[in-house]
Parts: C-alpha cells; structure tokens; sequence
C-alpha cells in the first residue's frame, strides 16, 4: 500500500509540476487591469511556529524553551485576523467587504488557518491586516456579530471563548500554557497548576480612550514572493507566526515574572511584541 | 391617561382601516402598549430601531427573566437578584448571592428606565444594554454558565422555540434573539409614575406637601447636580468619597485603568428608595440616614473625590430639619404602581 500510495504523490507531484511549468509562462503575461468587480481567490496562511520548531498543542513531552531559559508547553492559541486589504506596486489597495474579513486561527485547528477571501485580480505586494477586532465592530449591534463574533462563541471565558462580558469587547489573542517556573501563590497559578494566560484585548474604549491593542500588520510581498491573484489560481500568502516572539520579541520578558496578563496596562507590552510574529516565508501563486 | 387612551383608538382605527384585522388582534392592542416615553423624560438612548419592542419579544424577555435554566444549576433566574417588590433589586442583601451561595462585591442595581442609561453595572466596562446579561450569565458567583448552554436548554424546550418564532420569525435562539428579548423586558421596566411625576405632569390634582416642596427646594440645592431630575442621576460615574472597602473595589478605574477614574461609580438613580435599601455599591448603608451622615460628616477624601464635594468642609452640611424634609421629598420619588405592575410580575 506504502509503495503504491508514494507512486501516486510521485504522479501527482509530476503533473503539479508540469501545471507549474505552464503557470509560469502565464505570468509572463501582462498583469490583468485593476478592476474592483473582477474577484479572484487569495488567501493567507497563518502558519504557526515556535522559534525553530514546529507548533504543537500540549507539547508536554518535548517543551519549548524561551530566551530566559524557561521551559514551556502550550495547552491554547487562538488569534482575530480581520480586515484583510492588498495592495499592488502602482499602489492601488482593495479592502475586503469587512463583514467577509473576520477569521480566528486556532492553533488546535489547522483547518482554521487559511483566511480565504476575493480581491480583484492582480499583482499584489503588499498584504495589511488586523490582528483583533477593530472598535466599530466591538461595538455594533448584536445582529452583525455572529458566527466567530458571537459573544457565545467559544463555549465561555474558560474554554475557548473571546469575549468579555464584563468589560465588552473581545480578546484578540489567546495564549495559553503551562511552565514549571510559575509559583503556587498569588503571583503565579493559586490553583498549583502552573498555568500561563495571556488574553491580550482592548479595543480603545467607548466613551473615554482606553488601552488600544489593536495591531495593523502590514507585509511586505517583494522578498519572498508577491500575490499573483487571478481566476484559475489560489494565491496563497504563506506567513509564519512565531509564538516564541510572545516572550521574545521586543519587550521580552519571562513567564515566572508575569505568568497572567489580561486586561491590564501590561497587555501593551506584550501586544506590541505581537507586532514582531509575523514573517512572510514564501507566496504560492 | 386621556392622550394615551386617543393613541390606542387611533391605532385601533388604522387597524380597522388599514388591515380589517380581526377583534382580538384589537384586544391585544388595548392591553400591551409596548415602550412609552413619560412625557416628563427626555428622549431614551436605547437604539429602539434594532429591538423593536413586540407583545412576544416582551413577553419572551419576562419569561427568560424568570427562566433558571440560564444558570449553571438552574437555580438562579435574573428574578433571584432583581426582585420586582424591591423596584427589581435583592432587597436586604449588601451584594448579590448567586450560584452555590456565592456572594458578588456589588449591591444588586434596579433593573429600572434602562432605556436612558448609557453604561451598565456600578463600575461600567458595558455600554449595551444588549450586552448587558452575558455578565450576570457568565459571572463565576453569579449564574456561572455559558451562554452556548444556555441556548441548548431552551433549545429543547417547544415553550421557547415556539415564542422565540411568534417573537423573532425564527425558532432559532441565538445571541442576538435571545439578548434583546431580555432588553425588550427589561426596557419596559419604566418606573415613571411616583408622586413626584404626577406632580410634574399635574395629574389628577397632584401636589407637593409643604414638607416635601421645601425638601425639593433642597434636593435641587444640594443633591440634582449627579442626582439630576427626571431620572435622578446623570448618569456619570464619580468617587463620593466613600472609605475604601476591604476589597479595595476600584470602579470605573477597572474597566478603563485610567488612573483618574479609580473610586469612581455610577451615580445611581434615587427613585424608589424605599424599596431598594441597602445602598452604594456594596451595600453599605442599611436605611437613607445612613447616607445622609456619610455625606454630612463621613466623606473620605480619596483619590479622585468629586469636586462638589470638596467644599471648606468635605461633604455636603446637613442639618437634621434638612435630613427630614430631603426625606419627605425623596419620598415622593417611590413609584407603587411599578413594583405592583402586574405585566412586569412573573407570570
């Protein structure tokens, strides 16, 4: 069976290739006219990894290790990608429609990490996107938060829900994890389970400004490979997400000194590492 | 009464004319009026042009008001801690029991002219009515539950799949049908009708006694700057200048962390006082004098004190005549026919 079934990847790898050798002739043709209506499928992978390994779920018998040196697994990661916009070298940009823009990864699921859309069709080199929930639709009517927005989405703050009740809005990341490090007082875990949480939100407040943890990404295509959107085709911009860069990025810090952060003034330390974990690795056109 | 009664036959009349609707179409009509603005209140803040208040949708809120299933154990209904003969609070109890005999931090607040109140909860963080009960459903010593759960208990009962269709179109209960039925009950709980309204709109020959007129007199001059008339708060968030608590309940200040809102509440309404005791947040003033010695003589000077009331002395000078005659007048503020309101009572 072994054999037959690697017979079958050669084959189909084979005709991959030959449709590739012909792809690669059409995109010596002309860049198609920018038209808004013209809509192609692209997409943008959220590949998520952990400084030079792989992204596992409850990675207990083989644990990350940061840069302080602390030993960790990782029991949850889900993250808000909305408000997806592209943008061509002439710089011309197209916003997706915002109520089809609204995507959570879900480190457990890999089926979620795909934010599949339409732009119209064309050369893009620039991605941007919205690591959260932006304030308007925070705040909007019930009615136009459904499905990932449901406030009951999720089964609740403890499982793998991202809304808070008592401070409305959603949680835009969600990290959690377990470290021997983390103390069993007040400091650390109470419950001696040795729990990590980081829920990083706040949408900027609804009637005096508050913590903005809002994080607009932007990407630039030219290095590793711009979008070549057109009909046949799914583009696919293939980023990785170094959780690593939680605690590592530029305002590193270790889990035993702040193994909880919620909705507190330290969250924007730590959102603005979230800048830092996304890298483009390469673009399947 | 006599323009309210113009506006129903009115209605009855376009009916007639515009449907030929049968008669207890017209029945119904007569008896559910749905939201009135008092002629004596300013225009609500609530967005009635998303929840369309509905005989069903009203009804279905009463029902999911009173319903037990929306805790984790099904004990605890949203009647457990808003007590209608309270004017909708837990009336005697300094924060609210919940769940397993829980207790909360907060004095349990009226469920009363919501339809004007643009923050929700004594430290604020919720700005939506319709948001508001995913709260109280979620809080670990309150209900305890998740809203999902919630959803597949009264999924699989045909009282409430059959209401939610007579009151949505759809048999589906979801986040959004389920939280504005619970606001369309709840925007009807309009207290609006004490004394004191009647005297305002000069109803049936309505007036103040001495004692009480020289009380307003009073009131306006040292309580209806945050206590501001008709719905007797403005609905600010400020820092009376209460001791702090031995939990240390900072407020408004968790909700946005901005160090000039840390011991600040919302200023809460003082109608229907004599149903609602314990007062302040936590509940710690058992009867009305209590309050009037915390701001004649026991205003602390905590971080962020409002201004009005750091005068020579902190606080605001009470003597004991003025203590009677603001008592008499804030008497006339208790609205009987709202506790007693049978279309708000359990059915």
């Amino acid at each position: 069976m072994k054999t037959i079934s690697i017979n079958i990847k050669h084959a189909v790898l084979a005709i991959c290739t030959i449709l590739l050798l012909g792809s690669c002739s059409k995109t010596d043709s002309p860049t198609p006219e920018f038209e808004e209506k013209n809509l192609a499928p692209f997409s943008i992978e959220f590949d998520n990894i952990v400084g030079d390994r792989t992204f596992s779920i409850n990675n207990t018998g083989n644990l990350y290790t940061n840069a302080a040196g602390e030993k960790f697994s990782i029991s949850m990661l889900q993250y808000f990608v909305s408000n997806i916009k592209v943008t061509t070298a002439e710089g011309k940009t197209y916003t997706v429609p915002q109520e089809k823009s609204y995507f959570m990864i879900n480190g457990a699921d890999k089926t979620t990490r795909f934010t599949k859309v339409e732009v119209p069709e064309g050369d893009y080199t620039k991605v941007t996107f919205t690591l959260g929930v932006d304030s308007l639709r925070s705040t909007m009517d019930l009615s136009k938060r459904t499905g990932i927005l449901d406030p009951a989405a999720g089964g609740g703050h403890d499982a793998g829900g991202m809304y808070w009740g008592w401070n409305s809005g959603y949680i835009f990341f969600k990290y959690e994890g377990n470290s021997s490090v983390i103390s069993d007082d007040v400091n650390g875990d109470p419950t001696g389970k040795k729990q990590f949480k980081y829920h990083i939100g706040g949408f900027g407040g609804y009637s005096a400004p508050t913590i903005n943890n809002i994080k607009t990404i932007t990407i630039d295509l030219n290095n590793a490979g711009i979008a070549k959107v057109r009909k046949d085709r799914q583009s696919n911009v293939h980023l990785f997400v170094d959780v690593m860069k939680v605690f590592n990025g530029k305002n590193s810090f270790s889990i035993a000194s702040h193994p909880n952060v919620m909705f507190s003034d330290y969250s924007v330390n730590i959102a603005a590492n979230l800048t830092q974990l996304f890298t483009h690795d390469h673009t399947e056109n | 009464m006599n323009s309210k009664h113009l506006i129903v036959l009115l209605f009855m009349g376009l009916f007639i004319v515009a449907c030929k609707k049968s008669e207890p179409l017209i029945e119904e009509l007569e008896t559910f009026l749905g939201f009135q603005k008092p002629t004596n209140f300013p225009e609500p803040v609530y967005k009635f042009e998303n929840n369309k208040i509905t005989k069903d949708g009203f009804e279905l809120g009463r029902m999911l008001f009173n319903e037990p299933r929306l805790s984790r154990n099904n004990t605890i209904t949203c009647s457990s801690c808003h007590i209608q003969s309270s004017a909708f609070t837990q009336h005697g109890h300094d924060v609210s029991h919940g769940i397993d005999d829980r207790l909360g931090t907060r004095n349990s607040p009226p469920i009363m002219n919501l339809a004007w109140s643009r923050a929700f909860n004594w430290g604020g963080g919720i700005h939506d009515l319709d948001t508001q009960p995913i709260t109280p459903i979620t809080t670990h010593e309150e209900m305890d539950e998740n809203l999902e759960n919630v959803y597949k208990k009264l999924r699989a009962m045909p009282k409430y799949t059959s209401k939610f269709k007579a009151a949505f179109g759809t048999e589906e209960i979801n986040t959004a049908n389920f939280m504005k039925a619970l606001s369309q009950f709840m925007l009807m709980c309009v207290s609006s009708n004490s004394k004191y309204d009647k005297v305002i709109r000069k109803e049936s020959g309505a007036s103040f006694t001495s004692e009480e007129m020289e009380g307003y007199v009073l009131f306006k001059e040292k309580c209806a700057t945050c206590h501001s008339e008709p719905l007797f708060t403005d609905g600010s968030f400020r820092n009376n200048g209460l001791a702090i608590s031995p939990v240390n309940d900072k407020g408004l200040y968790v909700a946005t962390l901005l160090e000039t809102d840390k011991y600040k509440f919302k200023v809460p309404s003082l109608r229907n006082l004599k149903y609602t005791a314990p007062y302040m947040h936590d509940g710690r003033f058992l009867s009305l004098n209590g309050v009037f010695e915390h701001y004649n003589n026991e205003v602390v000077n905590t971080q962020n004190l409002d201004p009005l009331l750091k005068g020579s002395k902190l606080g605001i000078m009470l003597a004991s005549t003025e203590k009677t005659k603001i008592a008499a007048f804030l008497n006339t503020l208790n609205d009987e026919e709202f506790i007693k309101n049978p279309l708000l009572a359990e059915q």
